[in-house]
């Protein structure tokens, strides 16, 4: 395919973006990863292991990052204040790199967004030269809102993350979709490779998960999935659905030349 | 005798001027892609061999992990 996913003026063939956490070993992470066909990938900042870490094997000697485009994220940062310093610090880790993803979260249990810490993170980030890859709510004004400061994609939740739940709420996604000029892309809840057919169906640029490839059973496998998956739902929606009618009086084979 | 507050948990260095190269190098980190944080500041990588750590510092230490 020819078309592209276009973010902060860098083009992507793959509308599949995956998380690194969560697998058995890096043998696995990277075998999921090249499984799936991302090309963005998200990493979370944590502190380094102070005296137990030589020889230990990094992630990014499994995932350079000259092969992937890195999306470094705020995971586990509850303010704006928190984010910030988090990305940061992630642009000093990585040389530079502005693309990051920003979500600033609200509650430890259900690891709902706090949008308005959200929107101030954003604000100061977007200011400071970032490109930012903002999740949120499904909430359509809140999304905007994040459009209108300068996000460079919108990435609404489908639902809660980690839960698999699928998309909750398609008509908000939906309104999303419809009112902006920045790529939006489903960020959590996805659990199957239907779920994200349905999200690209839905018009979403494209999909961003974790959990539903991890938590497989045969993650290398649900990888591949979910590829043909975002492909199938990304030409479904290009293609052009036919409408939906009760029944139809219209049979796909001809009326005439019965026998009797 | 310097104490320095590394990731939460206090290192003693018997030694009265370090540089932050140095304190890399002194925790086995050398070569490993890491990002620094001195008392809320972050250390550019290319001033690591000119930024002189002080008793009391509070560093992060930080790299990129597994994640979603």
């Amino acid at each position: 395919m020819t078309e592209q996913l276009i973010i902060a003026g860098k083009s992507y063939h793959s509308r599949l973006l995956v998380g690194t956490g969560k697998y058995k070993d890096f043998t696995e992470t990277r075998a999921a990863i090249d499984a799936s066909g991302a090309q963005i990938v998200t990493v979370a900042i944590r502190r380094t292991n102070i005296g137990q870490t030589a020889g230990e094997p990094s992630l990014l000697e499994y995932l350079p990052p000259e092969e992937f485009t890195y999306l470094p994220n705020t995971a586990g940062c509850y303010s704006a204040d928190d984010a910030v310093r988090t990305l940061r610090l992630a642009r000093e880790l990585l040389d530079g790199h502005k693309l990051v993803k920003l979500e600033v979260l609200g509650d430890p249990n259900t690891l709902y967004p706090n949008v308005i810490e959200t929107i101030a993170a954003a604000k100061i980030l977007v200011k400071d030269g970032f490109d930012v890859m903002v999740y949120t709510s499904d909430d359509p004004i809140i999304a905007k809102q994040l459009e209108d400061i300068g996000c460079c994609a919108v990435m609404p939740l489908a639902s809660l993350i980690g839960s698999g739940m699928g998309i909750l709420n398609p008509w908000n996604l939906q309104i999303i979709i419809e009112n902006a000029k920045i790529p939006v892309l489903v960020d959590a809840g996805v659990g199957s490779a239907a779920d994200a057919a349905i999200a690209m169906e839905l018009g979403c640029a494209g999909v961003l998960m974790n959990t539903a490839i991890a938590a497989a059973r045969d993650p290398v496998m649900m990888a591949g999935a979910m590829k043909k998956a975002i492909e199938a739902g990304r030409e479904s929606y290009l293609a052009g659905r036919m409408p939906k009618k009760l029944y139809s009086a219209s049979p796909s084979s001809p009326t005439a030349g019965l026998i009797s | 005798m310097m104490n320095i507050l590394i990731n939460g948990n206090v290192k003693v260095f018997d030694t009265s001027e370090m540089t932050v190269a140095s304190l890399v190098v002194a925790l086995e980190l050398t070569g490993k892609r890491l990002a620094i944080e001195k008392n809320g500041e972050i250390v550019p990588r290319s001033q690591f061999a000119d930024v002189l750590l002080q008793d009391g510092d509070k560093l992060e230490i930080v790299g990129a992990v597994g994640g979603g």
